[in-house]
């Protein structure tokens, strides 16, 4: 399934990399002492240092080259021993520096691999390109003062990673699926909360189009976008805009350009792109970071299990469907939560009870895993009670039902409730017989061949019972008797 | 024409105009020619490494025969925006204010 | 002139140990002789207050027995790079016109708590760009030498207001920085000692940068004693600088015991340059006969590409500089040059707020580290850079110290050379290989031109090895018996 755009002049394809700017998980900022908590008040979260007070100097926090460095291991990536960190000069309100420290020449992290699952059941895999470190620009307001930009530095030297993919997707779903994969690595990992939303995570998108067989054409990127749906939506934008430009006989400029879902185009960023010239030179006030191999692979041998690694014992172990595995191990919380409720109970019901009533829930209240009203024991205790026949499947429904409003363990509940299932053959077999017996018309059917009303009779005796009677034990002792 | 002009200069006035630029310090047209004349009097002279051998050398990184010091993961600074803000030539509230810029 | 203020430090120590004068008697007398020498333009910024403030401090730690050490009670002055809590900070630059920091310096912090007296903020060429003191925005600062011509003398530079400020017996010593012979040759002009110490012995934190690869604090003093007494009170290990190494430090003025018997003085023979003046050749044949007599072995050494140093430091200094002033934009701090439009406001304020000299070195900088001329400038000088630390190296398998002349020649008048800067750079010519290769290096007065103006020798020893730095000094100091007054002080007193 190949994704192409058709054009005027014939089918096109897209070529996209992405560049994804991830924060980093730590309590204080990449070179100095301030806190990079989120929703600060304004410059309260900054230090002399991320001022760029006169005389400042940098000093790396250790926890943000760790997590650098886990996110590489995590990403299947070569970890280079000696990275060295550059200074990019340019002129902005909120780089206090008037430069930015970053990895250019000598990254922490080189080339890895994403692996995708895509909607069709294979698996796609995209090369990343690097991973540095780097700090983060502070905020500009512009809508506060009809005159002025007021500028707040309490973001200014947050560590972000830079993750730049190979340009190796080829349609918007690859893009958005490369982008969700990332944010699960990530989280699983710790190294990055993943929020979109408040901006730990954004994304630069690199567009180009091109004719079957051809090389790569000029690419533009686009800025900023901060949503996966943005992402999706702008790559299809821009490639259609690039596709008319040349079908009408134009060219491609290689430029950056921002996406505006409200207008649903990309527009160009020129101003911004003016004589950049970053004058990029390693910074003199740090000197080369060098790793030791014993650290990285300590750190290797202390990584959590991965969502890919996970997803593959999930299938094996509990002989799940891909799919399932796929769902189940798409986040750390849910994966732990499903292990939970499988502990020494049938694995299938449980994904299925995870996925399926419990994820429908939680869905229909916009509620996290962590934030589920059932606890991932009391779960387990539900499907425990089917397994050992306490209930049947259709009363644990009801019992789930009560778990969501009480939070309460599902044992209590059936006790209190008296919904044990009824498995006495001689309280069945009375209620069979009374059925029979009120009912000679609908006997005398099945007897003349009608096997259908079965159905009819089993309905009539659970309700009769309050829907405890055991199912199967019916449905035996039924055709026993109308046979008879 | 005077001698100075004919002569190739290393960095000519458009040169100068765009480094300038990039410095963002504001050079007068008029003055440009002085300064692209002073400029590549320094250039030329600064040529006279190209003759110096350099092949397989490492470019140095730092005298400092060190490994980079870090630092712990701890919040020890901030919350001090009166010693951030203290000599902000245009404060507003706890912000520092600039031109608007148009985006 | 009091008599207070001709005592070196370490006189200065033993009599307030015995209690001959008080810490505030001390710091009076000194602030009288800043006043009575303001024509100097040696300080941009006097701060006689926090000056009386801290010696009865002081006065009042040796009244309970708990002096700080050797600077308890010092009069110092402070060059205007360091930041001070409180008191206004430029760099003699009008873009840092009015600056308060909110913090102090680790250099200045650390003399302050080992009791130093701190007198005024000095005057310094701006951003510490220059060799003469001559581009200071609050003016040049004048050299207490002088001759009988009428015209006035550079104190050198970039230090040249601390450089003046102790010659002149208005501050017992002072700090300096020096990047590429910005406290060695002022102290050589002035006829003072001045000790660049190892890049990295002295924190950078809170000063403020101009090439942060090679810019290091160091003490200027009278004597070389008084050097081993304020160095030490400068060092400290600072975690907050990363380049900073976490070496031991020794006892300084301990090391000045013993001798140099045995010590091989390598002489590096491409020092010989042109356009050096004849004396500063004599009295670098002097120097070596006075190491000889001292028991030292003199062995010639070798380092090819001395002549390319220069070159080498004006794109690596510069580039760094480009990079280091970014931050000065008008945005948080200093000067801001109102304007409706932001890049506007960035270009009047960096051109207004920076001086011709420092706006020339940010051009510089920016040209050798932008797209296409990276390679054939930046990387280039510092492969070369490698080159003249390696041959160090190789020079001190032979040698413990290396001994040069500071400068080539003596302090010349104001107005002289200032319109070449080509001219002006050949000032450092001696001082700036050491920097680039991160060395130790000092100068000590040695003996005055024909003409009277004072001349200095200069050691560069190992990393970290300023203890032979100092003992080498010392033998020179002994033998050279330096004991003429600026001019200025015998006229006045």
């Amino acid at each position: 399934m190949t994704y192409s755009i058709q054009g005027k002049t014939g089918d096109w394809e897209v070529v996209i990399g992405l560049e994804v700017h991830a924060q980093v998980t730590s309590d204080a900022k990449l070179f100095s002492g301030a806190a990079t908590e989120f929703g600060a008040e304004p410059n309260t979260q900054v230090s002399l240092v991320d001022a760029a007070m006169p005389g400042m100097l940098p000093v790396i926090n250790a926890k943000c080259v760790e997590q650098a460095v886990r996110t590489g291991l995590g990403l299947n990536a070569k970890i280079n021993l000696t990275s060295v960190f550059e200074r990019k000069n340019y002129f902005y309100p909120d780089l206090p520096f008037g430069y930015q420290i970053s990895q250019f020449l000598h990254p922490v992290v080189g080339e890895g691999i994403v692996a995708l699952d895509m909607p069709d059941g294979t698996v796609r895999e995209v090369g990343v390109e690097r991973l540095h470190l780097e700090q983060d620009a502070g905020k500009s307001l512009h809508d506060q003062n009809p005159h002025k930009t007021y500028i707040d530095l309490n973001r200014a030297g947050v560590a972000l990673m830079e993750i730049v993919s190979k340009p190796d997707l080829r349609s918007p779903e690859e893009a958005g699926a490369y982008l969700r994969k990332m944010r699960t690595i990530l989280r699983y990992l710790g190294t990055c909360d993943g929020n979109m939303e408040q901006g730990s995570m954004r994304c630069d998108v690199n567009v180009s189009v091109r004719k079957a067989g051809e090389g790569l054409r000029t690419r533009c990127e686009i800025k900023n976008v901060n949503s996966v749906r943005f992402v999706m939506q702008a790559i299809e934008i821009e490639a259609e805009r690039q596709i008319d430009l040349y079908e009408g006989g134009g060219k491609v400029v290689q430029e950056t350009r921002l996406y505006d879902p409200d207008k649903g185009e990309t527009r160009s960023m020129r101003s911004k792109e003016e004589a950049h010239d970053y004058r990029y030179f390693p910074d003199p006030d740090l000197l080369p970071l060098v790793l030791d191999q014993a650290y990285v692979d300590a750190l290797k041998a202390k990584l959590p299990e991965l969502p890919d690694v996970k997803k593959a014992r999930f299938m094996s172990a509990y002989g799940l469907s891909l799919a399932d595995a796929a769902q189940l191990s798409g986040e750390r919380e849910i994966a732990e939560y499903f292990e939970t409720v499988a502990q020494g109970r049938d694995p299938k019901l449980a994904a299925n009870w995870t996925i399926n009533e419990l994820g429908a829930v939680l869905n229909k209240r916009g509620l996290s895993i962590t934030e589920s009203p059932v606890s991932a024991d009391h779960l387990g205790n539900l499907i425990g009670l089917i397994m050992d026949n306490t209930i049947s499947s259709k009363i644990a429904k009801d019992v789930f039902e009560v778990m969501l409003e009480t939070g309460e363990d599902p044992a209590k509940i059936v006790e209190s409730k008296g919904l044990k299932q009824i498995t006495d053959t001689g309280a069945i077999e009375a209620a069979v017989d009374q059925a029979i017996a009120d009912n000679p018309t609908q006997a005398e059917q099945y007897r003349s061949g009608d096997q259908k009303v079965t159905g009819w009779f089993v309905g009539q005796i659970m309700k009769a019972t309050g829907g405890k009677a055991n199912p199967k034990m019916v449905n035996e002792l039924l055709r026993k008797k109308l046979g008879s | 024409m005077k001698f100075k002009e004919l002569c190739v200069l290393a960095l000519d006035t458009d040169t100068v105009r765009r480094i300038a630029r990039l410095a963002r310090i504001r050079v007068p047209d008029d003055e440009l020619p002085t300064l692209a004349d002073e400029l590549s009097r320094i250039m030329d002279w600064i040529e006279q490494l190209n003759a110096v051998d350099t092949s397989n050398i490492e470019p140095m990184t730092s005298v400092a025969d060190i490994r980079l010091p870090q630092r712990e993961d701890k919040v020890s600074d901030g919350n001090a925006p009166e010693k951030v803000l203290a000599n902000a030539p245009d404060r507003q509230g706890n912000f520092f204010a600039v031109p608007k810029v148009v985006e | 002139m009091s008599e207070l203020t001709r005592l070196t430090i370490a006189e200065a120590r033993d009599a307030l140990a015995a209690k001959k004068f008080t810490a505030e008697e001390l710091a009076g007398a000194h602030i009288k002789a800043m006043e009575a020498t303001r024509d100097l333009n040696a300080f941009v910024t006097e701060t006689p207050e926090i000056a009386i403030e801290r010696a009865k401090e002081s006065d009042a730690r040796r009244a309970k027995g708990n002096v700080a050490g050797g600077m308890d009670g010092i009069p110092t002055a402070v060059k205007d790079l360091f930041c001070t809590e409180g008191v206004q900070t430029t760099a003699s630059s009008h873009i840092l016109e009015g600056f308060i920091p909110t913090y102090e310096s680790t250099v200045s912090m650390n003399l302050r708590k080992a009791g130093s007296v701190m007198l005024g903020k000095t005057n310094m060429d701006e951003f510490a760009m220059g060799s003469a003191n001559i581009t200071s925005y609050f003016g040049p600062v004048k050299n207490p030498w002088k001759l009988n011509d009428g015209k006035d003398r550079v104190p050198g530079g970039s230090s040249g207001g601390s450089a003046a400020a102790v010659a002149a017996r208005a501050a017992m010593c002072a700090t300096g920085s020096d990047t590429g012979g910005s406290i060695r040759q002022p102290a050589a002009f002035c006829g003072l000692v001045g000790l660049k110490p190892t890049y990295g012995r002295c924190s950078r934190w809170g000063m403020v940068a101009f090439a942060s690869s090679l810019d290091q604090a160091g003490p200027m003093t009278r004597s070389v004693r008084d050097s081993a007494i304020m160095l030490q009170a400068m060092v400290s290990y600072d975690p907050k600088d990363s380049t900073m190494a976490n070496e031991p430090i020794p006892d300084f003025e301990a090391a000045l015991k013993g001798n140099i018997k045995g010590l091989k003085i390598g002489i590096p023979k491409e020092y010989r340059i042109d356009g050096m003046s004849k004396e500063t050749e004599t009295l670098w044949q002097i120097g070596i006969d006075w190491l000889k007599a001292a028991g030292a072995e003199p062995v010639e050494v070798s380092l090819p590409h001395t002549k390319d140093a220069l070159a080498t430091y004006y794109i690596v200094a510069p580039a760094e500089a480009s990079s280091n002033l970014q931050r000065y934009d008008g945005v948080r701090y200093g000067l801001r040059v109102d304007a409706d439009d932001l890049t506007d406001m960035y270009e009047k304020t960096r051109a207004a707020g920076f001086g011709r000299e420092v706006r020339r070195r940010i051009m510089i900088g920016t040209y050798v580290l932008s797209a296409g001329y990276y390679d054939a400038y930046y990387v280039k000088a510092q492969k070369v850079r490698a080159l003249i630390a390696r041959e160090f190296a190789e020079a001190f398998k032979k040698a413990d110290v290396l001994l040069t002349p500071t400068a080539p020649f003596p302090a010349f008048a104001l107005g002289e050379k200032m319109d070449d800067p080509l001219q002006m750079y050949i000032n450092d010519v001696f001082t700036v290989p050491a920097s680039l290769a991160g060395l130790p290096a000092m100068s000590v007065p040695a003996g005055l031109s024909a003409d009277g103006l004072p001349l200095g020798l200069h050691l560069i020893g190992k990393p970290f090895d300023e203890e032979t730095l100092l003992r080498t000094s010392l033998a020179i100091e002994q033998a050279a018996n330096f004991t003429t007054l600026p001019q200025l002080l015998r006229a006045g007193s």
